[in-house]
């Protein structure tokens, strides 16, 4: 074997009697990027559990360096230098950006040398582009930083094969570049990467190889170069895709949303912009520009200044989440699991928590929220076994269109969305977008909150780029490229035209 | 990409969850038939209504503390604040007899007082912990310390006796009985009710819930977060003021250690009935069993000769913690 520094075969994993791997084979090389992608429910993360030693195989022969191996638990993994990073943080929220990174590593003696670990963190997260003090608690972090260190968490145990479960969910450009930049140094230096991504453009930038699973099979393996993204989505899903994004009807007339002088201390800085029925409207900007910040002041989750706010041509100040959605403007939060949905209630109350007064008489009729759940269920595509689950069992997918379906329950006007795909598939991300055009086509407003350019560039009518806090852009028709938003966003082009309606 | 674990032992779950779901219940059952053997007296009507009067106080308090808890805080000041509640209304109605006379008038201002300081000490707890986020433990600890002090002091160290006249027309509210049971039974169950309706059937409820499980979800979906959570310490004063309503005729004083201990003994019926002390989930009717299991320990243990009743306290701890091993599987 050439270089495989991991490789197994006919690897098979069951739960009970249900078996979700069957007979895998696949060959890891050192100073390989080897990116595996497949759909929710395809067998990634088991696979990945599986070589990290969080869960052991059912059957099936494992060998690293070409010695057969088996890994007791993910210490014994990590020990063999296989290290896994966690799509979902496995941080401590109390601890340091340092304690975080050396947990279980610590570096002294009897006595912690805690500043030796804040200098070796600091190295680590500045180079991912991090700016951060090393004392800071890691529950002060935005997202994509906790993502961040989560990675250079990874980075500071001497990998021989890292494994990156979507990564870049939570990254900006600018930050996915300096990880793609870090990726590709590792490679160099003879680290292999497993990079599991939905992202397909990432895959063909980054990685050497490309594995596509379907159904815990391989069905594809071979050179990333061979493969379109377009080819990919299509191994993935078994049949051949149509386009992602529906075709545009053009928006409506007038003004739906006017939002003067919106700002936000510390994040938002004299924003104003309008929205039309029936128009898609993006917010770009790199992490941290004050997009997610913008929409959470707006409906009065964070304090706020704004001169004015019309919906429908009426004046009215939004106070709190409540008042907005009586006015008829909603905002679904990129943070699924923290902000978006009550994970351990099941899918019934889930729905209707924001709509509550439509079913209270005044003693709350279950039988017409059961029914609206059953209404919900066809309409937004959730596609769960029973509706009597908990909001946790459903995958990313369905869990953000019974979200999206909660919201929209409250029939708004306005519908501001933030990562409306985050970790998503590829089959739900074609139904959110639909969904989004839908909205539109019935003359609803709908503002688009995204990192994923492609996404922002496919279905909005205009574009608004954000860079520390302030507009500095606004693309529509011809100017609606990757190139103009990046510079935008960057700050080598200004806009100094106030938006106007 | 979650394993399909439940597909595991398909169809026994579900019914060992419901098994498990009764456990207090079953508990309950379990201890009576025990108490029974042991002692035939036990299941006399006599007795068994005793039972109940008893766990009326240590209940009724205790549907308060269920909201409390489900909504993710805690409330330890309800001991200190039923003695304060006991001994405030008590000045107020001997103040009021020169004016308002011996009578019904007088009794029905001083429960208006009462319920008026539970509410506000709710509302103090409430608002001190939203808008001054504050923890709900450290705020209830220092009011804890404040409300028993309070009522040591306007005691000077000694008790608070009703005038006995007044006492003799009030004392029925907890002596007296409506076909056959005593009035304290009716009070809890009533209260027990309508906690479980306002928990289970009305918006109030399930926000209670909502918030217990994730507040920023809860906020984010158009929740007010504060107005729920204020409300559910307004809602434990007033059991508090309605618990006092039955003390007091009872014994027709209040001393320094009235109340004494009584959040430990409702925080436990609460745990004892199922509600995860997390928050999120919970039961009024599992905090009903909760509360008459820990009274019927205690009558048990004075009834039979085999466990000195002064160990009453260590019985009662380690049912609490067999409790909640048994349920510990099913809060993650």
């Amino acid at each position: 074997m050439s270089g495989a520094l991991l490789s197994f075969q006919e690897l098979r994993k069951s739960f009970g009697p249900v078996e979700v791997l069957h007979g895998v084979s696949l060959e890891l090389k050192a100073g390989e990027v080897h990116a595996l992608i497949g759909e929710n429910g395809a067998g990634k993360s088991t696979l990945m559990k599986i070589l990290a030693g969080y869960q052991p195989a059912s059957s099936g022969e494992m060998q690293l360096n070409g010695a057969s191996v088996r890994f007791a638990s993910s210490r014994d993994a990590e020990a063999n230098g296989v290290v896994l990073i966690h799509q979902e943080f496995a941080l401590a929220d109390d601890l340091t950006i340092a304690q975080n990174i050396f947990l279980g590593h610590e570096v002294g003696g009897l006595l912690l040398n805690e500043g030796a670990m804040n200098r070796m963190a600091a190295e680590a997260v500045t180079r991912l582009g991090l700016h951060l003090d090393p004392r800071t608690r890691v529950k002060d972090l935005s997202v994509p930083q906790k993502q961040l260190v989560e990675i250079a968490k990874a980075l500071s145990r001497d990998a021989r094969l890292l494994i990156m479960d979507e990564p870049t969910a939570s990254l900006t450009l600018r930050e996915t570049e300096l990880l793609f930049g870090l990726i590709r140094g590792l490679r160099a230096a003879g680290v292999g990467v497993v990079y599991i991504s939905h992202r397909l453009d990432e895959v063909n930038a980054l990685a050497d190889r490309v594995t596509v699973l379907r159904d815990g099979r391989v069905v594809h393996s071979g050179p990333a170069a061979e493969l379109t993204p377009h080819q990919m989505a299509s191994l993935m899903v078994g049949r051949e895709l149509e386009d992602m994004f529906p075709g545009q009807a053009p928006p409506g007339q007038g003004t739906l949303l006017r939002v003067e002088g919106l700002s936000v201390p510390g994040w938002v800085h004299d924003l104003s912009f309008t929205l039309s029925p029936g128009e898609v409207l993006g917010f770009a900007g790199l992490v941290g520009a004050g997009r997610t910040e913008a929409f959470e002041g707006l409906i009065g989750l964070r304090r706020h200044t704004v001169r004015r706010t019309e919906l429908g041509g009426r004046p009215l100040r939004l106070s709190s989440p409540g008042t907005a959605a009586r006015a008829g403007l909603v905002y679904l939060s990129e943070d699924r699991k923290g902000k978006g949905l009550l994970m351990d209630f099941k899918l019934r109350p889930n729905l209707t928590l924001t709509t509550l007064d439509h079913y209270a008489r005044p003693l709350l009729d279950a039988r017409q929220e059961q029914a609206a759940l059953e209404r919900a269920v066809p309409e937004y595509g959730i596609r769960a076994g029973q509706l009597d689950v908990l909001a946790s069992s459903l995958s990313g997918g369905n869990q953000q269109k019974l979200a999206l379906a909660r919201i929209l329950e409250a029939s708004p006007q306005v519908i501001v969305l933030d990562e409306p795909t985050r970790g998503v598939d590829v089959g739900a991300k074609r139904e959110i977008y639909a969904l989004i055009h839908r909205l539109a086509a019935a003359g609803r407003g709908v503002i688009v909150i995204s990192s994923e350019l492609p996404e922002l560039l496919g279905l909005c009518h205009r574009l608004l780029v954000l860079r520390e806090g302030r507009l500095t852009g606004t693309l529509s028709g011809a100017q609606l490229s990757e190139t103009e938003v990046i510079q935008y966003a960057t700050g080598l082009k200004t806009d100094p035209l106030p938006e106007s309606a | 990409m979650s394993a399909p674990r439940t597909e595991l032992t398909p169809g026994r779950t579900p019914l060992l969850a419901r098994v498990s779901a009764l456990g207090p219940l079953l508990g309950l059952v379990a201890l009576m038939i025990v108490a029974t053997l042991l002692n035939a007296d036990f299941l006399t009507f006599t007795n068994l209504s005793n039972v109940l009067t008893r766990a009326a106080f240590i209940g009724i308090i205790a549907v308060g503390a269920t909201f409390v808890i489900i909504s993710g805080g805690i409330d330890l000041s309800v001991g200190s604040l039923t003695g304060l509640v006991a001994g405030s209304m008590i000045l107020v109605m001997n103040a009021l007899i020169p004016s308002l006379g011996g009578g019904w008038a007088t009794i029905v201002v001083g429960m208006l007082c009462a319920l008026a300081i539970g509410a506000a000490a709710g509302v103090l707890h409430g608002t001190l912990i939203t808008r001054g986020r504050i923890e709900p433990f450290i705020v209830t600890l220092g009011t804890l310390g404040i409300y028993r002090a309070v009522l040591t002091d306007m005691s000077q160290g000694g008790s608070i006796s009703l005038d006995n006249k007044l006492g003799d027309v009030y004392s029925p509210v907890f002596y007296g009985k409506f076909l056959g049971l005593p009035l304290p039974i009716y009070l809890f169950a009533a209260v027990a009710l309508l906690g479980g309706l306002i928990l289970n059937r009305t918006r109030y409820g399930r926000y209670v819930q909502a918030v217990g499980s994730n507040e920023q979800v809860a906020r984010y979906a158009a929740v007010n977060v504060t107005g729920v959570k204020i409300l559910t310490y307004t809602i434990q004063g007033l059991c508090v003021a309605l618990a006092t309503l039955i003390y007091v005729p009872r014994l027709g004083s209040a001393s320094p250690s009235t109340g004494l201990l009584w959040e430990l003994e409702a925080i436990a019926a609460v745990i004892i009935g199922g509600t995860a002390l997390r928050g999120g989930a919970g039961r009024i009717w599992g905090t009903v069993v909760g509360a008459v299991l820990l009274v019927t320990i205690e009558n048990v243990l004075n009834l039979t000769s085999i466990i000195s009743v002064y160990l009453n306290a260590a019985v009662q701890g380690i049912v609490i913690v067999v409790v909640a091993f048994l349920q510990r599987g099913r809060s993650k």
